[in-house]
């Protein structure tokens, strides 16, 4: 009994400080790392936020987005004609998912939304794989996957690429949605449809852009996790990584994806390593998951949703 | 309204009409039917695609340029099970109707699904260097054959390609080796023979569990990086085996010390880390290329004539390969059931004769135009993973190559523990042990 | 006009609370299961029962479980698929310990092991509402994962780490293992599912299921008025995850004969889910609906072609059975967003008036 005490709670911080340089390896890998599930989670934060529609489709978009960037690219279009092109193709695609799922179940409960959602996972994991085939594709965005060491502490520069890119993205929508006019506007649409409609906001044209920047933060995501592991289908199960990251931050919080991600990412990380070899290892999904509950538990809406007022 | 009823209505014929329209055809007669079972979509279908092409090319060149085995056609159907077991099991059963002899499932998982149905469906299960390892042993599954290799062998031959390049199996001792393996009963697979081998011959073994799907390995690596390894074994499949060999090259750790067993070392693991994957390593058990006789009778025979099933360039590549052998060894083993029982369309009682009796000599294999792809292979009653050997390729950024001669997997440490997981497995079934010498 | 009910008058308390008070449903009714239990055995062969009905049943009995508690009590949960994977474990430990025990009392105590497994993972929803709890059970999906993955006492140390139903018979009849046939299995499976809707169709009619659906209504109003939702949350994830358990021993012992942990996962859960949403939350007959729209759907997709007499690849008749059952999906909730149930209400209310339009 003292044994499993001691090792579970004196050993793992005794091997902490006794390899510092390590523990700065494992915290930088894990603020990465939770940069990465933040990129993903801010395209849910974004449409849940505008639409109250928790999109179950976000992965398999990130997917999407980076399969059409490389199936371009491997045509022979240079890379920035491409890049436009897939944006385009994202907002064409958020036109369409407006038009034909969001406009007809308008005023429907969240649920019935959600089911929607899975609805168009399907039908894009399908008509992706279909148009550009099911190979892994190589996504190389002209940065060495190769490390190098300061201080004894070994970093990466993809990696540290992938990191600033989602925290320069994440400033720009921060920005976005407090500075700007379509800011002002998706926070009321978010605040309460109705209201939003009575002062004139036009609520489609908003969706449109809600579900575009979505789409253009899957881009963002597909190309950062897609030059890790090669553009494939199993792009779109980050997307259940990145579930504990969003109910840590609160469904609704843009600053909230950031945070949750780093507690997440950094979480995961000190688990798994140190931790982890107690249990045999393996244990970072499910110990993501028991993380996010336990602040739940504090805080049932997240460290940044709003709070839900409950009315009787 | 009119909606409704129209989806109502389209609704219930469609439930209904479903499963009646899955009867299937009856069988050709005078035809041999072999089901394929595939995964062109879904998460493992970069892998899947080259072998679902493989077995197409060699039936197709089979029926084309020999007019079938000794006359008679293969017929075969692919299904797509996407990997997923549920799948796999209705695939299965909607093919049974057409009187298949012979199963390649090409999953562990649909394996093991399908290893309890094989002697009452008389079917033959050929899962070739993959499957449930304990079913090598004949004696307790007579429908079950692993031919070339199994897992446990496997990991055997790794531990000796090791020992040969530190100069000696006993240079091992004190040297360290961590086994970054799938959380999965297929990745734990080569962990027992390793514990032993790790008593045995003295080295320091870590075991890291990497999660299903593999997408996100960091703490995995941060640990390797900080062991130090001399030596990396990857147990992988599917995206696991892209991010471990790209991570392997980011933490900057030699990878021609990183070896991956032959289901971690194919064109597609090492395509996102492109110039990082340079001189990572991998078991196989036969020789990469195009550059066999059997791969000019397919250029000529079939993609000359536009029938071929995959790109050109496709041809030769690792998993394909793989499968162009493993279809043979079932054509092979038909033509073997042939010799005693007639060229007619045989039951799946004679083709498993035909597999454990399967015996393709040199002078064969140069016949079929794979001489120096794989090795002659025999099997027999007790084993049915006939004698395969395994070799180490590489890769140097554009193909791969052989950097091994043949290595012998040892027999000896991997038998004993095989039966005796034999005898568990056979005894959840309740099967009862074959004698082979009364089976002559 | 066929289904008047002009003239059925109840004289009794009992007649007017049955579960099904019109004659004509009865008798459908009856004959419906009457049907079920003989003519698929009778009629059907191999490849119906073993690929279509038999896991129909298993995912119906297993949907039943979510819609008590997603549907009935309002508590969204994606741990079906750990849940099932409980019932299974726990059915094989069972079984294989005590051989002599009849394997339906082993599926039943394995529905227990769950229940109680159930009702811990339950204890956050006290805490936690709507889709933060669904990302809350996720924990309990992937930790149950991990546990029979890293566990080998699970699977009795094999090691391949599948469980296999060992061979066991009811009343002399095979009905696991492979040498039981496939309408024994089927029999025992419908056997179980018909006695458990009756218990849950019970249960969401008298008090536990007004209090559930108070909770799903609004749970501070029913606190108000005396709905403890301390127990009443804790008993639908209890009952919920008996079924589920049950669902997940028939998975492994009727059905797929064999399986790895990778047959319980996320995809399950989220299988399931679907199953109940389309079916219509809050409904019994949803929950079969449903899974009869989940199982058949791909059925008939992926054998259209087939009869159309195309010769598509493989490949792109499965990507286009992807879409198809995508666009399916979301045409189906824009045209009846509350489910199959609802669309079933509506039909019946029709026939009540046929041929007459109003």
């Amino acid at each position: 009994m003292i044994e499993l005490l001691r090792a579970v709670l004196v050993a793992p911080f005794a091997d902490m400080a006794g390899s510092p340089a390590f523990l700065v390896e494992v915290l930088i890998g894990g603020i990465v790392a939770g940069l990465m599930y933040s990129l993903v989670a801010l395209g849910f934060v974004l449409i849940f936020k505008a639409s109250g529609v928790f999109n179950f489709a976000q992965g398999v978009m990130v997917l999407f987005a980076a399969l059409t960037l490389v199936g371009l690219m491997e045509k022979g279009v240079p890379v920035p004609i491409a890049l436009a092109l897939t944006v385009v193709v994202m907002i064409a695609l958020a036109f369409a998912i407006e038009r034909a799922v969001l406009r007809p179940l308008v005023n429907q409960e969240p649920i019935i939304l959600f089911m929607a959602t899975i609805g168009l996972n399907f039908f894009l994991e399908g008509f992706g794989e279909m148009v550009w085939g099911a190979n892994v594709k190589k996504l190389d965005i002209g940065i060495p996957d190769t490390s190098f060491i300061v201080r004894g502490v070994q970093m990466n520069r993809l990696e540290l690429t992938a990191a600033l890119t989602a925290a320069v993205l994440v400033a720009i929508l921060a920005v976005l949605f407090q500075r700007t006019r379509v800011g002002r506007a998706l926070r009321a649409v978010a605040d309460d449809h109705e209201a939003a409609l009575s002062i004139g906001i036009p609520l489609k044209t908003i969706w449109v852009v809600v579900w575009s920047v979505a789409g253009l933060v899957a881009l963002v995501a597909g190309i950062m996790w897609g030059a890790k592991s090669g553009v494939q289908f199993s792009l779109s199960l980050i997307a259940l990584k990145s579930l504990p990251v969003l109910i840590l931050g609160g469904f609704t919080s843009v600053p909230g994806a950031i945070a949750g991600g780093l507690i997440i990412g950094v979480g995961e990380k000190l688990g798994e390593v140190y931790w982890g070899p107690l249990v045999g290892g393996a244990i970072e999904n499910w110990f993501a998951y028991v993380l996010a509950l336990a602040f739940l538990l504090v805080r049932p809406q997240g460290l940044f949703g709003e709070k839900i007022i409950e009315r009787v | 309204m009119h909606a409704k009823v129209m989806l109502t209505v389209l609704l219930a014929a469609a439930m209904v009409a479903g499963p009646l329209v899955a009867t299937a055809k009856a069988q050709d007669k005078g035809t041999i039917f072999i089901p394929l079972l595939v995964y062109r979509t879904g998460p493992y279908a970069p892998n899947g695609i080259p072998s679902a092409n493989g077995f197409n090319d060699y039936f197709n060149l089979i029926n084309d340029r020999d007019g079938g085995i000794n006359g008679v056609k293969i017929a075969f159907e692919e299904c797509e099970t996407q990997y997923d077991t549920k799948q796999g099991v209705e695939c299965y059963e909607r093919l049974k109707g057409k009187n298949p002899v012979l199963v390649n499932p090409f999953s562990t998982g649909i394996t093991y699904q399908l290893i309890p149905k094989a002697p009452v469906d008389k079917v033959v299960i050929h899962s070739a260097g993959y499957g449930m390892t304990a079913s090598a042993d004949g004696r307790w599954f007579p429908w079950v054959f692993n031919v070339p290799m199994t897992y446990w062998s496997q990991a055997s031959a790794f531990m000796k390609y090791v020992g040969a390049q530190e100069g000696g199996m006993d240079k091992l001792k004190g040297k360290k080796i961590v086994h970054v393996y799938h959380n999965s009963p297929y990745g734990k697979e080569a962990n027992p023979t390793l514990e032993t081998l790790a008593r045995n011959l003295g080295f320091e073994l870590t075991l890291l569990a990497v999660d299903h799907p593999g997408q996100e390995q960091k703490s995995t690596w941060l640990q390797v990086r900080r062991i130090n390894p001399n030596w990396i074994y990857i147990s992988g499949w599917g995206v696991m085996n892209q991010v471990a060999i790209k991570e392997a090259g980011a933490i900057g750790f030699p990878m021609d010390h990183v070896v991956g067993n032959w289901w971690t070392g194919t064109e597609s693991d090492v395509v996102p880390a492109g110039d990082g994957a340079k001189g990572y390593k991998s078991m196989t058990f036969h020789a990469p290329g195009a550059n066999f006789k059997v791969h000019q009778d397919i250029l000529k025979y079939l993609y000359d004539k536009g029938k071929g099933a995959a790109k050109k360039e496709a041809v030769g590549e690792v998993l394909y390969n793989r499968t162009l052998i493993n279809a043979m060894l079932d054509v092979e083993a038909i033509r073997t059931a042939m010799a005693k029982f007639g060229n007619k369309p045989l039951t799946g009682e004679q083709v498993r004769w035909g597999m454990e009796n399967l015996n393709v000599t040199e002078k064969r294999l140069e016949e079929l135009g794979m001489k120096g792809m794989t090795r002659p292979i025999r099997v027999t009653c007790e084993n049915h993973e006939g004698n395969g050997l395994a070799l180490v390729q590489q890769w140097d950024g554009k193909k791969w190559t052989l950097v091994s001669d043949w290595i012998e997997p040892m027999r000896d440490v991997v038998r004993p523990k095989l039966e005796a997981a034999a005898v568990e497995e056979a005894k959840k079934l309740n099967y009862t042990i074959r004698d082979c010498s009364k089976e002559k | 006009m066929i289904y008047r009910e002009t003239g059925q008058f109840k004289s009794s308390y009992a007649s007017d609370q049955a579960i099904f008070p019109i004659v004509q449903d009865r008798i459908f009714v009856l004959l419906a299961v009457a049907a079920a239990f003989v003519v698929p055995p009778l009629a059907a062969d191999e490849y119906w029962l073993q690929a279509v009905l038999i896991p129909l049943l298993i995912y119906a009995l297993a949907a039943l479980g979510l819609n008590l508690l997603t549907g009935y009590a309002g508590q969204i949960s994606l741990g079906t698929g750990g849940f099932m994977a409980v019932g299974a474990y726990s059915a094989f430990k069972i079984t294989t310990a005590f051989p002599w025990l009849n394997i339906i009392v082993v599926f039943l105590l394995s529905g227990l092991i769950a229940a109680l497994v159930g009702l811990v993972f339950g204890i956050p929803s006290l805490r936690v509402k709507g889709f933060y709890l669904a990302v809350a059970t996720l924990a309990a999906q992937f930790f149950l994962i991990w546990l029979f993955n890293k566990v080998g006492w699970f699977v009795n140390y094999a090691p391949s780490g599948t469980i296999t139903a060992p061979a066991r018979n009811v009343l002399g009849v095979m009905v696991t293992g492979p040498q039981s046939s496939a309408w024994a299995r089927y029999v025992v499976a419908l056997g179980l599912l018909a006695v458990f809707a009756l218990v849950a169709k019970n249960l969401v009619r008298g008090r536990i299921g007004r209090s559930w659906m108070a909770i799903r209504d609004r749970d501070i109003a029913a606190e108000i008025i005396g709905v403890r939702p301390l127990r009443t949350k804790l008993l639908a994830f209890g009952i919920s995850s008996f079924y589920c358990g049950m669902a997940g021993a028939e998975f492994v012992f009727l059905y797929l004969g064999s399986a790895e942990t990778l047959a319980f996962d996320l995809n399950l859960s989220f299988l399931v889910l679907f199953m109940v949403i389309i079916g219509g939350l809050g409904s019994i007959l949803g929950s079969f609906l449903g899974a009869a729209f989940i199982v058949l759907i791909p059925i008939f997709l992926t054998n259209v072609p087939h009869l159309a007499g195309l010769a598509m690849p493989v490949a792109l008749q499965k990507q286009i059975e992807l879409m198809v059952f995508g666009a399916l999906i979301i045409f189906f909730l824009i045209v009846e967003p509350h489910g199959l149930a609802r669309l079933w209400q509506i039909t019946k209310e029709k026939l009540r008036l046929w041929p007459f339009p109003h």
